[in-house]
C-alpha cells in the first residue's frame, strides 16, 4: 500500500444510524467522480479523506503520503487537502481577498517552483473585478468561484469538492463549469469531485468511484464504468457512455468533423474546429442500433464496425448489449438498448462481428 | 456643585469603575475558554458545569457572598494564598472583590459568548482546518471576530452587572472607603445616615448608567441583526 501515484482510502464506521464502510484506489491525477444516490455516504467519505470526521477504523494515502492508518492521523489542518464545500462558506468577515488568502499565511515566503499564485488563481477563476469587493455582495456562482480559488491557494495536493454546484441554478452552473474544466486543464491536481448528477461527471471526470448505502459498489474509468452491465449506470433508462475523442478531421463544406477515438471514428456536426484537440463525446444507449451488416443508403452518419461483448437482459422486452469498437472489437467501449425481439429475429450472439448505428453524438462544451 | 460634595463620592465612584473594568477583564479572560468549551464539546457533563456557572443567577447575593467569605477568610484557600505575600485573608480586600464580581457575573459573560460561539457553528472551523489554519489560529482568526457581538454584549453586561451588585460586596468586602466601599455601598450608607441628597446623586447617576447600558445592548443587538449573514 502507499504508493506514489494513486489515492489509497478505507473508513469503516457509524454515524447515528448510517454506517460507512468504503474503501478505493483511484489515480492521484485528474478529476475521479464520486457518484451516488443522496445519503449513499458520499460526503462522509470526503470528509473521512479531509480528516474533519474521524472513524476508529481508517486508512487515507495520498500520492505516497500517509494521512492516516490505524496508529497515526493527521489532523486537518496537517494534511494538503483543498476543500468546497456544498455551500461557498464564505468568512463573512473577511474581504474576497483576505478569504483567497486566508490559507496562504504562516507558510514560507519562497513557494515552491510548482505552487499557484495569486494571479494564477484570479486569472484562471475570473476572479478580477470580485477581489475587493465584500462576499456578502457576490452572486452564489461568484462565491463558489472564491471558494475554490481560496482551496487552490493553501496549495493543496488533492482538491475534494463536495457537489460544489448543488446550491445553484442550472444557468449558474453552465456558467461556472467552464471554470471547474479549465482548472482540470491547467493544473496537475487531482480532484475528488462528489456529485448526484451524471452529467456534471460527464464532463469532469476520467475515473469514477459508485457508491451505495455506505459502501464503493465499483469503481474505474469512467468508460469502462458506464458500459460495465454489472455497474448500475448501464441499467438505467438514461445509461450513456463517455468518450475523449480527439478532433482529426473537418469537412468545412458540410461543418462535419471526424472524432477518433479508441478503435473508431465518429462522425459529428460541429463549429469552430482545431484539428487535433480533445473532444469529450457522450452517446446514448438509447441512440444505438444493431445491424448484421454495414448499412447502405441510410441517413444515419455513423455506422461502424463492433462486437459484441456482452449482453444482459434487463426486462421482458429489453437487453442492453455491450458493443467494442473496431472489427476486433477491442476499442472503446459502447451501450446499446435493444428489444429482445429484434435480438432473437436477427440472431445476435455474443462474440459476434456486426456493425452499430449511432443515431446521436453529443459534444460535450470544453 | 460637585465640589460640595462630600469627597468619598468621588472616591466611591472611581473604586466602582475600577473594580468593574478588572473584573470585567478578568470574567472575559476565564469565561471565553468556559464558553468554548461548553458550545464545542459533547460530553454529557457539560450541562452540569453551565449550571454551576448559572448559579449566581439564582443564589441570593448573600448567600453566594457567604461561600465566598469562607473561601476567602483566613481558614479558606484565600487565607492562604494571603499568605503569600504576608497578608491573611482576601476577602475585605480590593483582590477579595475581584473574585467575587468574577464569580458573580460569570453567566452574564459566558452566556452570550457560549450564544455567539455556537451560532457560528462548525462549518467555518472547518474551512479554516482545510486551510491548515491549526485550532489556535482558527480561534483567533475566525471564532473571536465572528463572535464579535457576543464578546460586546459580554463584556458591557459583566461591567454593568458588577457596577450594580451589593450583596456580595457587602458580604466579602464591607465598607471600607477607597478599598471596598463601592456606589452600591455608599447610596446604603448615604441612605443610612440620612445624607438624601447624595444618596439621590447616586442612585439618578446609577439610573441613567442603567438606561445607557440596556439602550446599548439593544443597539448593538439590532445591529448585529442588519448586518446578519
Amino acid at each position: 500500500m502507499n504508493r506514489a501515484g494513486s489515492i489509497e482510502a478505507a473508513f469503516k464506521g457509524q454515524l447515528g444510524s448510517f454506517t460507512l464502510d468504503a474503501e478505493f484506489t483511484a489515480p492521484a491525477s485528474g478529476v475521479t467522480g464520486l457518484f451516488g444516490p443522496s445519503a449513499s455516504g458520499k460526503t462522509t467519505l470526503l470528509r473521512c479523506i479531509a480528516g474533519l470526521q474521524r472513524f476508529a477504523e481508517g486508512y487515507c494515502a495520498v500520492d505516497g503520503e500517509l494521512w492516516q492508518d490505524k496508529s497515526s492521523f493527521r489532523p486537518t489542518h496537517r494534511r494538503a487537502v483543498g476543500y468546497v464545500f456544498q455551500e461557498a462558506s464564505l468568512f463573512p468577515h473577511l474581504s474576497v481577498t483576505g478569504n483567497l488568502l486566508y490559507g496562504t499565511r504562516g507558510r514560507s515566503p519562497k513557494p515552491p517552483a510548482d505552487s499557484i499564485g495569486f494571479q494564477d488563481v484570479v486569472t484562471l477563476l475570473g476572479l478580477s473585478t470580485l477581489v475587493d469587493r465584500s462576499p456578502k455582495h457576490l452572486s452564489g456562482g461568484e462565491r463558489q468561484r472564491v471558494a475554490v480559488g481560496r482551496a487552490l491557494l493553501s496549495q493543496p495536493k488533492l482538491l475534494l469538492m463536495d457537489e460544489p454546484l448543488s446550491a445553484l441554478d442550472a444557468q449558474t452552473k453552465s456558467e461556472i463549469l467552464p471554470f471547474l474544466q479549465r482548472l482540470r486543464d491547467s493544473l496537475s491536481l487531482p480532484i475528488i469531485y462528489v456529485s448526484h448528477d451524471m452529467r456534471e461527471i460527464e464532463r469532469l471526470a476520467e475515473y469514477l468511484i459508485l457508491m451505495e448505502a455506505g459502501r464503493v459498489r465499483a469503481a474505474g474509468r469512467l468508460n469502462q464504468l458506464q458500459s460495465d452491465p454489472a455497474a448500475p449506470l448501464a441499467r438505467e433508462q438514461i445509461a450513456t457512455v463517455t468518450f475523449d475523442s480527439v478532433v482529426s478531421g473537418y469537412d468545412a463544406g458540410y461543418g462535419l468533423a471526424t472524432l477518433t477515438v479508441e478503435g473508431g471514428q465518429f462522425i459529428a456536426p460541429m463549429a469552430n474546429v482545431t484539428i487535433g484537440n480533445r473532444q469529450r463525446v457522450t452517446i446514448a444507449a438509447a441512440d444505438v442500433s444493431l445491424a448484421r451488416e454495414l448499412p447502405l443508403r441510410t441517413t444515419v452518419l455513423n455506422n461502424l464496425p463492433c462486437r459484441i461483448v456482452s449482453v444482459t437482459r434487463i426486462a421482458t422486452s429489453e437487453m442492453i448489449v455491450v458493443l467494442g469498437l473496431g472489427t476486433d472489437g477491442l476499442g472503446g467501449r459502447l451501450l446499446a438498448r435493444i428489444t429482445r425481439w429484434s435480438w432473437d429475429q436477427n440472431k445476435f450472439a455474443e462474440g459476434m462481428a456486426i456493425y452499430c448505428q449511432i443515431k446521436s453524438v453529443t459534444l460535450l462544451a470544453s | 456643585m460637585a465640589g460640595s460634595l462630600a469627597p468619598d463620592i468621588w472616591i466611591a465612584v472611581r473604586l466602582t469603575i475600577e473594580l468593574a473594568a478588572v473584573t470585567t477583564i478578568a470574567v472575559l479572560l476565564i469565561g471565553t475558554p468556559i464558553a468554548w468549551w461548553l458550545a464545542r464539546t459533547h460530553l454529557w457533563c457539560k450541562e452540569i458545569v453551565a449550571t454551576i456557572v448559572a448559579m449566581p443567577l439564582v443564589l441570593p447575593p448573600t448567600v453566594l457572598g457567604f461561600y465566598l467569605l469562607l473561601l476567602l477568610g483566613p481558614d479558606g484557600p484565600g487565607g492562604r494564598i494571603a499568605g503569600l505575600w504576608g497578608g491573611q485573608t482576601l476577602a475585605f480586600s480590593f483582590t477579595g472583590l475581584v473574585i467575587g464580581s468574577v464569580v458573580y457575573s460569570l453567566p452574564f459573560v459566558v452566556q452570550p459568548i457560549r450564544n455567539a460561539f455556537e451560532a457560528i457553528g462548525e462549518r467555518p472551523l472547518e474551512v479554516a482546518a482545510t486551510l491548515r489554519a491549526p485550532p489556535w489560529r482558527a480561534f483567533w482568526t475566525v471564532a473571536v471576530p465572528l463572535g464579535r457581538p457576543g464578546f460586546l454584549t459580554a463584556a458591557v453586561l459583566g461591567f454593568a452587572h458588577t457596577v450594580g451588585e451589593f450583596g456580595v460586596v457587602l458580604m466579602i468586602g464591607g465598607n471600607i472607603p477607597g478599598e471596598t466601599k463601592v456606589l452600591s455601598v455608599a447610596v446604603y450608607d448615604y441612605v443610612e445616615t440620612s445624607q438624601w441628597r447624595e444618596a439621590s446623586i447616586l442612585s439618578g447617576g446609577m439610573a441613567i448608567f442603567a438606561f445607557a447600558v440596556i439602550l446599548s445592548m439593544i443597539l448593538i443587538q439590532k445591529r448585529v441583526a442588519r448586518i446578519g449573514k
